[in-house]
C-alpha cells in the first residue's frame, strides 16, 4: 500500500507560492519605508542614507500637521455619530415591530451598495445647490453616510433573542427603559459597538474621495498627501506614508494590549 | 397580529424616535443627493448657469463621444481583468492559509497579509510608482541583471493600474475566501477522503463547489470597488488612457460641468446594477 | 486487567488468521496526553462491535486510527490481514459514518451516495443502479434527485449510511451517528442499523457513550476507559459478569461490597465482608482485597427467594418511580455506601421505612481490579 510522502516535501510548493505572494504584497510598502530614510531628494535607488530629514520635513510642515489633526477629529466625531445613530436604529428595529421594517432595513444599508465616488458627487452637488460651504463638517457628514450603514448592520446582527431575554429579565426586576438601555443593552453590546466604532474610524481616517470633493481649505490627511503627489516622487511622501503606517500598527498594538488583554484577565 | 399590550403605543413611538435620526440622515445626505444627481443629469450647463430644462443631451453626448464611451469600456475591461487575476492569485493563498497553516499561526499569517495595507490607500498606490517608475526598483533590478541598457518605466499605463489594483484586491479576496474555507466543516474533507478522493479530487468535487458562492461574492465586491476607484488609475495609469472615474472627475474639476458629471455617475451606477443583476443568484444567502 | 490479546467472538488471537480488523499494540500520544495505551484487539469478520466508554476513553481516537484520519504513535493496524497503518483514508477499505453526517450540500442525494463509486471510476449506469439499491436498503427509495437540505435528521443519517455502504467496505465505522436524534428516532435507528448489518454482513465498528445503545445493537462490546480496554464480550456477559470495577459501574448501576478473600479453591472464592461471608465464582489469592458487585435488580427485598441470603435491615433514604419499577437507596448499618435497590412497579415504599434485603451469591460478581 502506498505510504504518504514526507511532510516537508509535501508542503514545499505551497510554501514557495505563499512566499512569492507575500513578497508581492510587501514589496511596495517595504520600498516605501526604506526610502523614507533616503538621504538624497528622490525616493528611488540608489539609497543614500539613512537620514531622518524627510520625517523632520513632515513634522515641520504645518499644513500636514493640521491635516493630521483634522483627520483625527473628523474620524472620531463622524464615527461617534455613526455608532450612536446606528445603534439607536438597530435597537428600535430589533426590539419593536415596526411597519415596513424590511424596507427600512434595506434603506439604511443601501449606501453600502453605492460607490464612494457617487456618494461624494451627490454630496458635492447638493452642498453646492443649497449653498453650504465645503469644510470639515461636510467631510464629516459624508463619512457618517458611509459608516452609518456599517454600524447599523453590525449592531443589528448582534441583537438576537438571547439579548432580548436578558432585557426582559431586567424589566421584570423593575428597571426603567433608559436603565435597561444604559445598564444592560449597551454593556452587552459593547463588543459590537466597539467593533463598529473602530471600523468607522479606520474607514474615515483613510477615506479620500469624499474628503477630496467636499473640502476646500481645511483638508484631511489623505487629501493633503494627494496634493503632495503633484510634485512627483518625493521622499517626504514616503515619510508621511511610513508615519501613517507606524501610527496604525501602534494603535492596534496598544488596543490589543490594553483593551483585549484586560478582558482576558 | 399582536395584542395591544399596555404602553405599546408609547413603545412604538419611542422606536420611531430612535429610528428617526438615522432615517433622516440617510434621506438627507444619501437619498436626496442621489435624486438631485438624477435631476442634474437631465439638465445642462450653459456658461456658469444651470439650464433646468429636462433633456437627455448629456446621455446622448456620452454615447456619441468616443472619449466617454471608451473610458467606460476601459473601466469594464480593467475591472474584469483585475477581478480575474486577483481571484486566481488569492484562492491558492487562502487555501494554503486555511489548510496548511496550523490554526495557532493562522491569525498571525492573516495579520501579516493585511499589514502593508495599513498605510493609507493613496500612499499604497503611490508606492507602486517607486517600484514601477523609470529608475524605480524594477528598472534598477533589470539594469543590474543586465537585461536592459537604460532605465525603463513600467508606470503610467494600464498594466501599472492593473498591478496596483491586483495588489489591493488579492489581499481582500484572500481574507474573504479564507473566511469561507475556514467555516467549511472539517468532516466534509474527511468524508471525501474516506470515500476515496485524493486531495486533488477532494478539492475539485467538494471544496471548490462549496466555496463558489463565496468566490462570486468576492468577485462582485472586487469588480464594484475597482470600477468606482479614482485613486489608483489616476496615480498609476498615466494620461493616455482614462477610466470612467477619471473622466467624471475631469468634468468637475476642469469644466465644472455638474450635469455631465452626474450623467456619468448615473451611468456608473447603472453598470454596477446590471452586474448585480447578473450575479444575483450567487449573491443571495445560499442555503448550505 | 491485562491488555493482552483479546478477540471478539471469544477466539484467541493466535487462532485467527484473517480477522476483519486487528490492532497490534496501538498507542496514540497527543503532546503530553496518552490517548491509547497499547491497544491489542481483533475484530471478527461480520460482527457488530461497539466501542463503549465515557468522554476521553479513547474510543473516538481508536475509530479515527481505524479510518486512517490519525496515525498511531506506535503499533500496527491490519485490515483483512494487510498492514494499513500508514495508508491514507482514501486508499483504505474502510468508510465512516460521521457524527454530523457530512453530506455534501451542493450535491443531490444520488451525487452523495454515488460519490465513492465515482471516485472508484464506476460507470454511470452501474452507479445509478447501485445507488438506488443502497437507497432502497435504507428505506429511502426514489429520493435520488432531492437535495440534502430537504431531508430530516433521521433521513440524513440513512443517506450517510447508504453512502458508506454502497462502496462495499471491508469495515464500516460509525462515529456516534445516533447522537443528534431524539429518543424515539434513536431507538428506531438502532433496530434498523442492526437489521442492515445482518443483511449486508459487513463488519461494523460503532462508537458510543450510551450503554443502553451498546447493549441493544452490539454482538460484542469493547468497554474502554482512559485509553485502555476494560472489558470485552457479548452484552449479556459484560452486564452480568463484568471483569473490572469500571465495567461494572459504567454498564448500568452496581452496588459494591468491599471484602477480603478467606478461601480460594477450584474456581470458587469465599469472601469475608462487613455484611457476611459469601462464596462466589472466580479466582483470587487468599488475603487479597476484592470487591463484590451486585446489580440493583438482583438485590431482593422484603422476602428471600431461592438461595438468597439475608444482608440485614436497611433504612430507605430515597425512592423514585421509573415507570417499570421503583428505585430506592437504602442504608444498611454495616455497609459504607447505601444500596441501590429495585422494587416492583406496584409496591411503593416511603423514605424512612425499613427494608429487609437479601442476595443470592450466584448473582454476585467478584472484582479483583
Amino acid at each position: 500500500m502506498a505510504a504518504r510522502p514526507p511532510r516537508l516535501l509535501r508542503h514545499l510548493p505551497a510554501m514557495i507560492y505563499a512566499a512569492l505572494v507575500y513578497g508581492f504584497i510587501f514589496l511596495p510598502v517595504a520600498v516605501l519605508v526604506l526610502f523614507s530614510f533616503q538621504g538624497s531628494r528622490i525616493p528611488i535607488p540608489p539609497f543614500n542614507g539613512p537620514s531622518l530629514k524627510w520625517y523632520a520635513a513632515v513634522f515641520s510642515d504645518s499644513r500636514m500637521m493640521d491635516a493630521l489633526t483634522n483627520s483625527i477629529l473628523v474620524a472620531l466625531a463622524s464615527s461617534l455619530v455613526s455608532v450612536v445613530l446606528g445603534f439607536l436604529a438597530a435597537y428600535a428595529l430589533a426590539r419593536q415591530r415596526v411597519p415596513m421594517a424590511g424596507l427600512i432595513q434595506g434603506f439604511l444599508t443601501a449606501p453600502l451598495t453605492v460607490s464612494y465616488l457617487i456618494i461624494a458627487m451627490g454630496l458635492l452637488i447638493t452642498f453646492n445647490a443649497v449653498g453650504m460651504p465645503k469644510s470639515l463638517l461636510t467631510i464629516g457628514i459624508g463619512h457618517v453616510v458611509i459608516n452609518l450603514p456599517l454600524c447599523f448592520a453590525i449592531v443589528y446582527s448582534q441583537m438576537g433573542d438571547h439579548q432580548a431575554n436578558i432585557e426582559r429579565a431586567a424589566r421584570d426586576l423593575g428597571a426603567a427603559e433608559w436603565q435597561v438601555l444604559l445598564l444592560v443593552t449597551v454593556p452587552i453590546l459593547w463588543p459590537a459597538l466597539f467593533a463598529s466604532f473602530f471600523l468607522s474610524v479606520t474607514f474615515s481616517w483613510d477615506e479620500f474621495i469624499i474628503a477630496f470633493m467636499v473640502s476646500r481649505f481645511e483638508v484631511t490627511l489623505p487629501v493633503e498627501i494627494w496634493s503632495m503627489l503633484r510634485s512627483g516622487l518625493n521622499p517626504k511622501t514616503n515619510a508621511v506614508g511610513s508615519f501613517v503606517f507606524l501610527i496604525s500598527i501602534a494603535t492596534v498594538l496598544v488596543l490589543d494590549l490594553i483593551v483585549f488583554r484586560r478582558r482576558k484577565t | 397580529m399582536e395584542s395591544r399590550a399596555p404602553g405599546s403605543t408609547r413603545r412604538e413611538a419611542r422606536a420611531w424616535g430612535f429610528l428617526l435620526p438615522a432615517l433622516v440622515w440617510t434621506l438627507a445626505f444619501f437619498a436626496a443627493p442621489l435624486a438631485i444627481m438624477v435631476l442634474y443629469s437631465l439638465w445642462q450647463r450653459s456658461g456658469v448657469k444651470l439650464v433646468q430644462d429636462f433633456t437627455t443631451a448629456n446621455y446622448e453626448k456620452f454615447f456619441a463621444k468616443s472619449y466617454f464611451i471608451d473610458s467606460l469600456v476601459n473601466s469594464i475591461e480593467v475591472s474584469v481583468i483585475v477581478t480575474f487575476i486577483s481571484i486566481l492569485l488569492a484562492y491558492p493563498l487562502a487555501y494554503i492559509l486555511a489548510e496548511k497553516v496550523p490554526p495557532r499561526w493562522q491569525r498571525i499569517a492573516l495579520l501579516f497579509a493585511i499589514l502593508p495595507f495599513w498605510t493609507s490607500y493613496v500612499v499604497r498606490s503611490y508606492s507602486w510608482l517607486l517600484v514601477l517608475s523609470e529608475g524605480g526598483i524594477l528598472s534598477n533590478f533589470l539594469l543590474d541583471l543586465g537585461l536592459t541598457a537604460e532605465p525603463v518605466s513600467f508606470a503610467n499605463n494600464r498594466g501599472a493600474t492593473v498591478v496596483g489594483f491586483v495588489h489591493f484586491f488579492v489581499m481582500l479576496l484572500t481574507l474573504t475566501i479564507f473566511a469561507n474555507l475556514v467555516q467549511l466543516p472539517k468532516s466534509y474533507r474527511k468524508a471525501a477522503a474516506d470515500l476515496g478522493a485524493g486531495p486533488i479530487r477532494s478539492f475539485i468535487y467538494v471544496i471548490l463547489p462549496l466555496t463558489l458562492p463565496g468566490i462570486m461574492v468576492g468577485a462582485f465586491l472586487t469588480f464594484v470597488l475597482c470600477i468606482g476607484d479614482y485613486i489608483t488609475p489616476q496615480i498609476l495609469g498615466g494620461y493616455r488612457e482614462l477610466l470612467l472615474p477619471q473622466t467624471l472627475m475631469l468634468q468637475i474639476s476642469r469644466r465644472a460641468d455638474f450635469p455631465m458629471a452626474s450623467a456619468l455617475a448615473i451611468v456608473l451606477m447603472l453598470v454596477v446594477s446590471l452586474v448585480y443583476l447578473a450575479c444575483a443568484r450567487w449573491l443571495k444567502l445560499e442555503r448550505l | 486487567m491485562s491488555t493482552g490479546g483479546m478477540t471478539t467472538g471469544g477466539m484467541t488471537k493466535e487462532g485467527m488468521s484473517a480477522a476483519a480488523v486487528e490492532l497490534d499494540r496501538v498507542t496514540k500520544r497527543f503532546d503530553e496526553t496518552l490517548a491509547l495505551d497499547a491497544i491489542t484487539l481483533a475484530i471478527e469478520e461480520g460482527s457488530f462491535v461497539v466501542l463503549l466508554g465515557p468522554s476521553g476513553s479513547g474510543k473516538t481516537t481508536l475509530l479515527n486510527i481505524l479510518g486512517g484520519f490519525l496515525e498511531p504513535t506506535n503499533g500496527r493496524v491490519l485490515i483483512k490481514g494487510a498492514d494499513v497503518t500508514n495508508v491514507a483514508p482514501a486508499k483504505r477499505p474502510t468508510t465512516t459514518v460521521f457524527q454530523d453526517y457530512a453530506l455534501f450540500p451542493h450535491m443531490t442525494i444520488a451525487g452523495n451516495v454515488g460519490f465513492g463509486l465515482a471516485m472508484q471510476g464506476v460507470a454511470k449506469p452501474e452507479r445509478r443502479l447501485r445507488v438506488e439499491t443502497a437507497l432502497e436498503m435504507v428505506g429511502l427509495a426514489h429520493t435520488s434527485a432531492r437535495k440534502v437540505h430537504q431531508l430530516s435528521g433521521g433521513q440524513k443519517q440513512r443517506i450517510a449510511l447508504a453512502r458508506a455502504l454502497v462502496v462495499e467496505p471491508a469495515v464500516l465505522l460509525l462515529d456516534e451517528p445516533l447522537g443528534a436524534l431524539d429518543l424515539k428516532l434513536r431507538c428506531q435507528m438502532q433496530e434498523e442499523l442492526k437489521a442492515i448489518q445482518k443483511r449486508v454482513g459487513t463488519t461494523f465498528v460503532h462508537v458510543t457513550h450510551d450503554q443502553d445503545e451498546a447493549m441493544a445493537i452490539a454482538d460484542t462490546i469493547v468497554v474502554m476507559n482512559e485509553g485502555r480496554i476494560e472489558d470485552l464480550g457479548a452484552p449479556e456477559r459484560i452486564y452480568l459478569r463484568p471483569r473490572t470495577r469500571f465495567a461494572a459501574g459504567f454498564m448500568g448501576d452496581s452496588n459494591f461490597i468491599a471484602g477480603r478473600v478467606a478461601e480460594a479453591a477450584g474456581g470458587r472464592v469465599t469472601v469475608d465482608t462487613a455484611l457476611g461471608r459469601f462464596a462466589v465464582e472466580g479466582a483470587a489469592e487468599v488475603g487479597q482485597a476484592v470487591a463484590l458487585s451486585i446489580r440493583p435488580e438482583h438485590v431482593q427485598a422484603v422476602e428471600a427467594r431461592g438461595a438468597a441470603r439475608p444482608l440485614g435491615i436497611a433504612r430507605v433514604l430515597e425512592s423514585g418511580f421509573f415507570g417499570t419499577h421503583h428505585q430506592c437507596t437504602a442504608k444498611l448499618d454495616e455497609a459504607e455506601q447505601p444500596f441501590k435497590v429495585r422494587l416492583p412497579q406496584k409496591e411503593s415504599i416511603a423514605p424512612g421505612a425499613d427494608l429487609a434485603l437479601f442476595v443470592d451469591p450466584a448473582d454476585m460478581v467478584l472484582l479483583t481490579g
